[in-house]
């Protein structure tokens, strides 16, 4: 059945397999079927043969801005440290973005990760993803082994049932409180448009969470993080953390306790929001990688409201306007920063 | 082997029995999210199908492990001194596990013969495993040396028949788990010959032809090693964790010192060839220092180097790391694709 993912599939494998003839690519970055029926697999395709395998569907969860700069740096001609790139263009690479990946293409070229030349951006609006964990829930325990979807419904089946829901039923949390579905960088548009979104109430589960008293909210974040065996598929799936050394992964200095103890999991998960403050721009790929089902992307979420409150900034929207953290004007507000303020000539300068 | 026919009635006796001196736990489900846990005698459930999403190595590989103690504070007669930390505990039970699990013991029993804690975790526990009526579709127990019906790593095995169960006594301390139950329970020859059908019927695979372990440990390393298929695993791999930490066979731990308020412990943690850390050197050098490395060594780990030392290959074919890989990385692909090198 022709349906807008199909017609998708078919425009993304076009125009990958143009790119990568003509010779304005050297990789194009989309998804392939995955072995499962609930999973699509991040591929590279370096022949223009290969583009036939791509497929674009409700399943691509994985955020492929995560892999930019380690397929750009791969595509370099090998060099020693220290000596200068060669005389004229790097190799280029052909990439899908919908609207939040295309903003953390932002970030990653304002935090100078990659250089917006090296990318040719495939945009296309997102229809929003599944969430294979409700897919799970809705099967009641029993295995998928088939999936089925439309532009409005998503029908699963297996040994003794078939299902079908509307899609906006299984859809990721952070899906179903997106309003910037259309990508904000891009060298061609794929497929038809989706209008911006206005989403009732998009912080619903952050206030709800923002209203527990300390302790009741101390106890579910425990109880959130209660299965985390710290095998970093949070961090790894999120294009934020690109550190070549993560700070839980250091040993020298070791800043958290590397196995399975609350103090340290709360810790590493508690930091690696923080990391992401003023930077997440909610792709939910964290809370898609996860293979315990945690939710952490409400961790990243609330501080997505704090900064939408305190800086009235969203991320990654403009290449030229500052992430709201990595910006500082002499009229900035201190007083929370400086101890003592009040006293005049305190260390760090006095109020003015 | 003795086999006997328990119902549901002699399972609750035993169970309770068990309780009174030993701990049990099972695969509980909660929250969507299934783990293993403590549970009453009378709590048990058969366990539903498939495996729980956290493998039993849980219990002979806790995170962490304490190694040894120490005191920091000057003061103390012994400060600095270690102590061994090798709490022996009850005896525990664990219900309702799967054939693949049980069979991992087995296989980690291997390079872990001569480890005194992992020596102590497996003296203390009994396994009481349930044969899986139904795989899923991404069991493949078959293609690794296993069974569906398998008994390999279990004390007690049970299959579900009608009316109960069908119980293969496969320890002496499962035999002594039994009780009068042992001498008075035995089988009739016609359940006994309805469980050798049901292994043979077992038998029937879907895998690869031959024996994968066989054939892998004919190949040169170094042609496995060289294949171009690697790189487009590792387009795909995030380099996470995920697959070795619900693996019931990867085992590998690094260690380290904690000391909190004068209190010292040495731990064994899970460590992951995933992880860039995993082969660091001191000197700065790391010989998998790229990510299309470290996915090699993980796969060349469980099916050319483990055969070639110990004989079968380090998977039990659970399927958790094929369901639960963000990126789909499946690794009957690679055993297939290992297969196919010339």
């Amino acid at each position: 059945m022709e349906t807008l993912f199909s017609q998708t599939t078919e425009a993304i494998r076009r125009e990958a397999k143009d790119l990568l003839e003509s010779g304005k690519v050297a990789a194009f970055l989309g998804f392939v079927k995955g072995s499962l029926p609930t999973v699509t697999r991040p591929f590279v395709a370096r022949t223009p043969e290969e583009t036939d395998k791509l497929v674009w569907n409700g399943l691509c969860v994985m955020n492929l801005a995560n892999y930019l700069p380690g397929l750009l740096k791969s595509l370099e001609p090998p060099r020693r440290p220290g000596e200068p790139p060669p005389e004229g263009p790097l190799p280029r690479v052909g990439v899908i973005a919908t609207g939040c990946w295309s903003r953390n293409m932002v970030i990653q070229i304002q935090e100078n990760q990659m250089d917006r030349e090296r990318l040719v951006i495939l945009g296309v609006d997102s229809h929003g993803m599944i969430d294979r964990r409700k897919l799970e829930v809705l099967a009641g325990g029993r295995e998928i082994q088939s999936l089925e979807e439309t532009d409005e419904r998503v029908i699963i089946s297996g040994r003794d049932f078939k299902m079908e829901t509307a899609r906006q039923e299984v859809l990721r949390d952070n899906c179903l409180t997106c309003v910037h579905p259309s990508p904000v960088i891009l060298d061609k548009k794929i497929g038809p448009t989706v209008p911006e979104r206005r989403v009732h109430e998009p912080f619903a589960r952050i206030e709800e969470i923002e209203r527990m008293d300390a302790g009741s909210r101390w106890a579910w974040f425990q109880e959130e993080i209660a299965t985390c065996i710290r095998c970093y598929a949070c961090r790894n799936a999120c294009p934020l953390c690109y550190c070549p050394t993560c700070f839980v992964d250091d040993s020298h200095p070791q800043w958290v306790g590397k196995s399975i103890d609350k103090t340290d999991t709360a810790t590493f998960h508690i930091l690696r929001a923080y990391h992401c403050a003023g930077r997440c721009t909610d792709c939910g790929a964290c809370e898609s990688a996860c293979p315990m089902g945690i939710k952490m992307r409400l961790f990243t979420r609330k501080l997505q409201k704090d900064c939408l409150e305190l800086f009235a900034s969203e991320p990654g929207l403009d290449l030229n306007s500052p992430l709201p953290l990595t910006t500082y004007q002499p009229e900035d507000p201190d007083t929370f920063i400086i101890a003592g303020s009040k006293k005049q000539g305190t260390q760090g300068g006095s109020e003015k | 082997m003795k086999i006997l026919k328990l119902d549901n009635s002699d399972l609750k006796t035993l169970l309770t029995r068990w309780n009174e001196t030993r701990d049990l736990f099972s695969p509980v489900e909660g929250n969507g999210k299934v783990g293993w846990q403590r549970i009453e005698p009378l709590a048990f459930n058969e366990p539903a199908e498939g495996v729980p999403r956290a493998s039993i190595k849980v219990f002979f590989f806790p995170q962490p492990e304490t190694l040894l103690e120490y005191s920091t504070r000057s003061g103390d007669r012994d400060a600095y001194v270690p102590r061994p930390a090798m709490g022996k505990g009850r005896e525990r039970i664990i219900l309702g596990v799967r054939p693949c699990d049980a069979r991992s013991v087995m296989l980690n029993s291997l390079p872990f013969a001569n480890d005194p804690y992992f020596k102590v975790r497996k003296d203390t526990t009994l396994i009481v495993g349930f044969t899986c009526e139904r795989p899923c579709s991404t069991c493949f127990c078959s293609w690794t040396g296993g069974s569906p019906m398998g008994t390999e790593g279990m004390d007690i095995a049970m299959t579900k028949i009608e009316g109960g169960y069908l119980a293969a006594v496969l320890s002496e301390k499962g035999k002594e788990l039994l009780g009068h139950l042992h001498d008075t329970k035995e089988a009739s020859p016609e359940e006994r010959k309805q469980l050798e059908a049901l292994r043979k019927q077992a038998q029937k695979g879907t895998g690869p032809a031959g024996s994968p372990a066989e054939i892998l440990r004919k190949k040169a390393l170094m042609d496995l090693y060289n294949a171009t298929f690697w790189q487009k695993l590792a387009d795909s791999c995030i380099n996470c964790g995920a697959c070795t930490f619900l693996c019931p066979t990867c085992y590998c731990f690094d260690i380290q010192d904690e000391t909190v308020k004068g209190k010292g412990r040495r731990i064994r943690y899970w460590d992951s060839c995933m992880f860039p850390l995993f082969t660091q050197h001191a000197s700065g050098h790391n010989p998998r220092g790229q990510k299309i490395q470290r996915v090699r060594n993980r796969f060349m780990h469980k099916l050319k180097y483990f055969p070639e030392r110990f004989g079968p290959l380090s998977c039990v074919g659970c399927g958790r790391c094929i369901r639960e890989c963000p990126v789909n990385i499946d690794i009957r692909e690679v055993m297939r694709d290992l297969l196919s090198i010339q």
